[in-house]
């Protein structure tokens, strides 16, 4: 009974974490923006505008909804939902920190959840997330909405697949699917997988930007060329519901990225660092990774089409290759095999 | 170990909560004042022609297809992947590791054809 709450004080306090950073990333982005930009940015609600995501939700709940006529309503209700439960589910294996404690014999982790598939169940549940984009594109019978649906989908197939190859490379050298012991793997002096998997790195980065429909890769909703893109028609809390999970996918995608590549939890220099020490250590890495989605915003020129096909299908699903081929044939004929 | 996955049930419930909570108290308390206008397709300043409900580039499908492809290639990659480590501390790596090489050697020669017969072009 009491191993229940814990899990319930666990996997609240995680989605909070997570949706609470998503919010908030919302309004660093715009206030980022700002600063990039020299201006002010959202300055009127609260102190320094930090309440704007707060306001930005009840405007939201008080909107209209308009379904347009010619639009499945049923399909139409459930595609936003279905961007944003994917990404609010890859939270589950999220290793935030290491052993809290223990109760009745067994480890409180600082994960919701601790599968020995972990990295594979992300994989997975985010690629469900395809759905959302194309079923909200095509159910709301407008040509903006369907040619956005169609983009973000073959975008988003086309980079899982580097996206997993890239992933796999650190799998094949920490030799598990587990996220806690992935993190552990990379302890030491340069045990951090970005200093021995420097292109899946670099890889997963660019794969990440795409899977998240982020500049430079924002082509299922390119202002100029297709107003909103998929999410054209929709107002209200369902058009809110889409950035919830865009927001979200980018929390996760940036703990992804910390854990697989930057040591996780792991404190630099301090071997047994304390649980909280951890969470500061994973949280400071992370909101470095957030920050990073709004910089390459600000700096970079988003691309064309035939470019981002081009350099997915061309340029990085070969160097995936080579990257697991490389990592494979370290692993079986170097140092360490016999 | 099925406890394992028990939280992620907790979470899944929180998650569709909070998801289908949102758009029905949205539903209830938003104002609605629809009428014909509001709920036409939008088109910059003049009326929609046609259905959106068109034929596709012939592309879009190849990705899809393409993407199965090499999709399960990575599947089946993922079993080697987690194991390659273990296959070389029993002695059978390099056999191993020439098996896989094989099985995406194939796929890299399907990828090689798409690749030379233009498949991959989208500027045409």
């Amino acid at each position: 009974m009491s191993m229940i709450l814990i899990w319930l004080l666990i996997t609240v306090a995680c989605y909070g974490a997570v949706i609470g950073t998503a919010a908030l990333m919302t309004f660093a982005e715009r206030k980022v923006s700002a600063a990039m930009q020299y201006r002010y940015g959202p300055n009127r609600v609260g102190p320094f505008g930090l309440l704007q995501p707060l306001a930005d939700g009840v405007k939201f709940i008080f909107k209209e909804e308009v379904i347009p006529a010619g639009a499945n309503p049923w399909i139409f209700k459930l595609a936003p939902i279905l961007t944003a439960l994917p990404a609010m589910l890859a939270i589950a294996v999220i290793p935030f920190t290491g052993v809290i404690g223990t109760f009745e014999g067994t480890e409180v982790l600082g994960s919701i959840a601790n599968p020995e598939i972990g990295i594979l169940y992300v994989l997975a549940v985010t690629g469900v997330g395809v759905y959302g984009a194309i079923l909200g594109g095509w159910a709301s019978n407008s040509k903006y909405s369907l040619l956005g649906g169609l983009r973000a989908s073959a975008q988003m197939v086309s980079y899982e697949l580097s996206l997993i190859l890239a992933v796999l490379a650190v799998v094949a050298t920490t030799g598990s699917l587990n996220l806690h012991e992935i993190v552990a793997g990379q302890s030491g002096w340069f045990g951090w997988n970005v200093f021995s998997q420097p292109l899946a790195f670099v890889l997963f980065l660019v794969c990440s930007y795409a899977e998240t429909n982020r500049h430079p890769f924002d082509f299922a909703e390119c202002e100029p060329e297709l107003v909103g893109g998929f999410h054209t028609e929709y107002s209200s809390m369902k058009f809110a519901m889409f950035f919830i999970g865009e927001y979200t996918a980018m929390v996760v995608m940036a703990c992804l990225t910390t854990t697989l590549f930057f040591g996780g939890y792991l404190v630099p220099f301090w071997a047994d660092a304390p649980w909280w020490m951890g969470l500061i250590a994973f949280g400071a890495k992370t909101s470095f990774f957030l920050l990073l989605f709004i910089w390459v915003r600000w700096t970079l020129p988003r691309f064309r089409y035939d470019q981002l096909m081009h350099l997915g299908w061309k340029v990085l699903f070969p160097l995936a290759l080579i990257n697991i081929f490389v990592t494979g044939l370290v692993i079986s004929f170097g140092p360490g095999a016999n | 170990m099925l406890t394992n996955y028990a939280p992620v049930l907790i979470l899944l419930g929180i998650a569709v909560a909070f998801a289908a909570g949102n758009l029905i108290i949205s539903d209830l308390l938003g104002r609605k004042r629809l009428n014909s206008e509001k709920a036409t397709a939008y088109e910059c300043g003049m009326d929609a022609v046609g259905s959106a409900r068109i034929r596709l580039s012939i592309h879009f499908y190849l990705v899809a297809v393409l993407f199965i492809l090499f999709d399960v290639e990575a599947i089946f990659l993922i079993l080697w992947a987690t194991n390659a480590k273990a296959f070389a501390a029993a002695g059978v790596g390099s056999f191993v590791f020439m098996e896989i090489t094989a099985f995406v050697a194939v796929l890299a020669v399907a990828l090689a054809y798409v690749w030379r017969k233009g498949g991959l072009t989208w500027d045409r």
